[in-house]
C-alpha cells in the first residue's frame, strides 16, 4: 500500500511541477529560448506572497490578486528591455542573460530575506486529506495543485486554439518573419508570452511556497525539476508538459520509497534515461531546437 | 577575371604575422619566469597565482565549449567536483601519492566525459545546457550518499592527510603551484594544437552552422566530443588544484566544489574576456580575480555584480574585451586562425 501511496502522490507532486513547467513550455515553444531564471521568477513570486501576508495580513490564495498582474507587466518589461536584445544576438546569447539573471536574483534574494527558509501558510486546506484507507491520505491541497495546472494547461490550449492572440503566437513560433510579412508584430507577441509565462511563474511559485518551506537558492533546483518534466513530455506541446511532471514526480516519490535520499537522484536517473531511450528510438536524430524556417 | 582569382593573386594565406610569433614566444618566456614564483615570491602572492592559474583553466576550458563548440554547458562544475573527489579518493583510500592522484584524477574526468558526451551532446542550445546540469546534479548527489569514510558522503572530505603525510605546508605550496603552472601551460597547449589542426576548422563550421558543416563532410558528433572530453579532462585538473588549494570539500551547498558558482564564475570569464577568443579566457580569468579581490567583499553583492556584468557583456560588448580589441586594431597574439594578407597593400584580414 505504501507503493500505491508513493505512486498517487508522485501524481500530485507532478502537477506541481506542471504548474511551475507551464511558461517554461510556452517560451520554450513560441520562441525556442530556455529561460534559466524561470524558477528563481517563480521563488519572487513566493517571497512577495510572503511580504502580503506580512505586511497586509491576508492569505497567500488572495496576494495572487495584486501579483498575478504585476508578474504580467513585469514579464513584459523583461522581454523588452533583456530578452528581445539577446534573443536578436543568436542563440546562445539568452541562456547566458538568463543564467545571469538567476544568479542575480539568488543572491538579491539573500540580501533582503537572508538565507533563512521562509513559509507560506496554506490555509485551512493544508491539514485537511481525504483519507482512503490507513495507508493513503491525499491531501487536498495537493489536489488543488493538480486541479490548477490542468486547468491552466487546458486554458492556455483553448487560448492557443481558439483565440486572435493564440493564432499570432502559433505563427510566429512557427516563423517569426513570415507572420511578421502577414501583418503580426512578432515583438509583442514575444512580448506577451512572455508576460504570460512569468505570471505563471508568479502562481507557481506562491504555490511552491505554501507546499513547503523555501530559501533563496531553491529558485535553481525547482527550475531542474521544470525543465525535466517539460523534455520527459516532450518538448513543444502542453499536455505533454503534465505527463512529463507526472512521470517525474512518480519517480521522485517511487525513489523516495526506496530510499528517502533517492528522491532527486531517481528523478534525474528516469529524466536521462527517457532522453537515451528517446535518441535510440529515433536513431539519433533527436533535435530538440528545430531549426527555423528562414 | 573573376573576384576569386584576383584574391588569389593578390593574398597570402597568413597564420603567423611578426606580433603572434612575438607573443607566443613570449607567453613561452612568461610561463618560464612564472616557473620562478616560488623561489622569489612570499605565500601569498603563489596563493594568489595558484587561484589565478586555476580560473584561467576553467575559464579556458568553458570557453572551448561556448565559444569553439557553441555548447554553452551549466554542468562543468559536475567535472570539476570529479576530479576533486577523484584525487581524493585516490590519495586517501589508496594512498597513493597526492599529485599522482590529482593527475590520474585528470585522467578520470576525461574518461567520465566520453559516456556523459554521449547522451548530452544529442541536445543543443538550452537543452544542452539543462541536461550537462542535470547531470552534474546526478554526480553531486552520488558523491554525497558515497558511504565510504574517505568519501565523507554529505558531510564532505579533506586531502589534508595524504598531502601532510609526504610534504611540509611550504612543499606543497610550492608542487601545488608548479602543478597548477603545469596544467595550465599544457592545457593551453593541447587547445592551440586542436584549434590550429583540421578539427579548429571543423569546429568553426560547427559552431556557425552545424547543418552546414555536417553537408560538407564534417563529423559534428565526434568534433563537439573531443571538445567535451578535452573540457572535462581540464575542468577535473581544476578541481584538483582547487582541491589541493583549499584542502577541504564539500560535495553539496552553495559554497561546495559541485556548486553551481563554478559555472557562474566560467560564463563572467569568458563574456568579460572575449567567447571564442583564445587569449579572452584568460584576460577574463585576471578580470574575475581583480573582482575577487578589490570587489565587494560580502558574497551576496560578489555575485550580484557578477551577475549583472556577465549581462551587460551578453547584451552590450558580446565580443568582450579581446573580441573587440581584436575587432578593432586587427591583432592576433596567438596564431589560431588564418589571416588573408594582400600582398601589393600590405594590409591583412583576420
Amino acid at each position: 500500500m505504501t507503493w500505491v501511496s508513493a505512486i498517487v502522490h508522485g501524481i500530485l507532486l507532478g502537477g506541481f511541477y506542471a504548474l511551475l513547467a507551464t511558461g517554461l513550455a510556452l517560451m520554450f515553444g513560441v520562441m525556442r529560448i530556455i529561460n534559466l531564471a524561470h524558477g528563481s521568477l517563480a521563488l519572487i513570486g513566493a517571497y512577495m506572497a510572503f511580504l502580503f501576508v506580512e505586511h497586509a495580513h491576508i492569505s497567500p490564495y488572495l496576494a495572487l490578486a495584486p501579483i498575478l498582474p504585476v508578474a504580467l507587466v513585469a514579464g513584459y518589461a523583461l522581454q523588452r528591455t533583456m530578452l528581445e536584445r539577446s534573443l536578436r544576438a543568436g542563440q546562445l546569447v539568452p541562456l547566458l542573460t538568463t543564467f545571469g539573471l538567476l544568479i542575480v536574483i539568488a543572491n538579491l534574494l539573500q540580501y533582503f530575506f537572508s538565507p533563512d527558509v521562509h513559509s507560506l501558510d496554506e490555509g485551512r486546506i493544508g491539514a485537511a486529506a481525504w483519507n482512503v484507507s490507513s495507508a493513503l491520505a491525499i491531501p487536498w491541497f495537493d489536489v488543488l495543485t493538480l486541479g490548477i495546472a490542468v486547468f491552466l494547461l487546458g486554458g492556455l490550449q483553448l487560448v492557443l486554439q481558439h483565440t486572435q492572440l493564440g493564432r499570432e503566437l502559433r505563427a510566429t513560433a512557427e516563423d517569426p518573419d513570415t507572420a511578421e510579412l502577414v501583418g503580426v508584430n512578432a515583438r509583442a507577441v514575444y512580448a506577451r508570452a512572455t508576460a504570460i509565462a512569468v505570471a505563471t511563474a508568479a502562481l507557481a511559485g506562491v504555490f511552491y511556497g505554501m507546499r513547503t518551506s523555501f530559501d533563496p537558492n531553491a529558485g535553481a533546483a525547482e527550475l531542474l525539476y521544470a525543465f525535466e518534466a517539460v523534455v520527459i513530455g516532450g518538448i513543444g506541446s502542453l499536455w505533454g508538459t503534465l505527463w512529463g511532471g507526472i512521470v517525474l514526480g512518480v519517480a521522485q516519490l517511487v525513489g523516495a520509497q526506496i530510499n528517502t535520499e533517492y528522491f532527486a537522484l531517481s528523478g534525474h536517473v528516469v529524466f536521462l534515461a527517457v532522453l537515451v531511450v528517446r535518441v535510440a528510438i529515433q536513431g539519433g536524430r533527436l533535435t530538440l531546437v528545430p531549426r527555423r524556417a528562414t | 577575371m573573376s573576384v576569386a582569382s584576383v584574391a588569389a593573386r593578390d593574398a597570402r594565406i597568413q597564420r603567423w604575422t611578426p606580433l603572434s610569433v612575438a607573443f607566443t614566444g613570449g607567453l613561452a618566456g612568461i610561463v618560464a619566469v612564472l616557473a620562478f614564483a616560488p623561489v622569489v615570491l612570499g605565500e601569498n602572492s603563489q596563493n594568489n597565482l595558484i587561484q589565478l592559474y586555476f580560473l584561467i583553466i576553467m575559464a579556458m576550458m568553458w570557453n572551448a565549449l561556448a565559444g569553439y563548440g557553441g555548447l554553452v554547458s551549466v554542468g562543468q562544475q559536475g567535472f570539476i567536483g570529479i576530479g576533486a573527489y577523484a584525487a581524493v579518493f585516490l590519495s586517501v583510500q589508496h594512498s597513493l601519492n597526492p599529485y599522482l592522484s590529482m593527475l590520474l584524477a585528470t585522467f578520470v574526468g576525461a574518461a567520465l566525459a566520453i559516456p556523459v558526451a554521449a547522451v548530452v551532446l544529442w541536445f543543443k542550445h538550452g537543452a544542452f545546457a539543462i541536461a550537462t546540469w542535470v547531470v552534474a546534479e546526478a554526480f553531486a548527489i552520488v558523491v554525497s550518499l558515497d558511504p565510504n569514510p574517505a568519501i565523507g558522503g554529505g558531510t564532505g572530505t579533506s586531502a589534508l592527510l595524504p598531502f601532510n603525510l609526504r610534504y611540509t605546508p611550504t612543499q606543497r605550496l610550492h608542487y601545488t603551484y608548479w602543478a597548477a603552472l603545469g596544467a595550465v601551460a599544457v592545457l593551453l597547449l593541447l587547445l592551440f594544437v586542436l584549434l590550429r589542426s583540421r578539427l579548429g576548422g571543423s569546429l568553426q563550421a560547427i559552431r556557425d552552422d552545424e547543418e552546414a558543416a555536417a553537408s560538407v563532410g564534417v563529423r559534428v558528433l565526434l568534433g563537439k566530443g573531443i571538445l567535451f572530453v578535452v573540457a572535462g579532462a581540464g575542468s577535473a585538473a581544476a578541481g584538483t588544484i582547487i582541491l589541493a588549494w583549499q584542502l577541504s570539500i564539500l560535495p553539496l551547498g552553495p559554497d561546495s566544489i559541485f556548486g553551481i558558482d563554478w559555472t557562474a564564475k566560467m560564463i563572467f570569464m569568458v563574456l568579460v574576456g572575449g567567447l571564442g577568443t583564445f587569449e579572452g579566457p584568460i584576460i577574463g580569468a585576471v578580470a574575475l580575480y581583480v573582482l575577487q579581490t578589490y570587489g565587494p567583499n560580502g558574497g551576496v553583492w560578489y555575485f550580484v555584480l557578477l551577475g549583472g556584468i556577465a549581462i551587460g557583456f551578453a547584451l552590450f560588448l558580446p565580443r568582450g574585451i579581446w573580441g573587440t580589441i581584436q575587432e578593432r586594431f586587427n591583432v592576433q597574439l596567438l596564431p589560431v586562425g588564418y589571416r588573408l594578407r594582400n600582398v601589393t597593400t600590405g594590409r591583412g584580414t583576420a
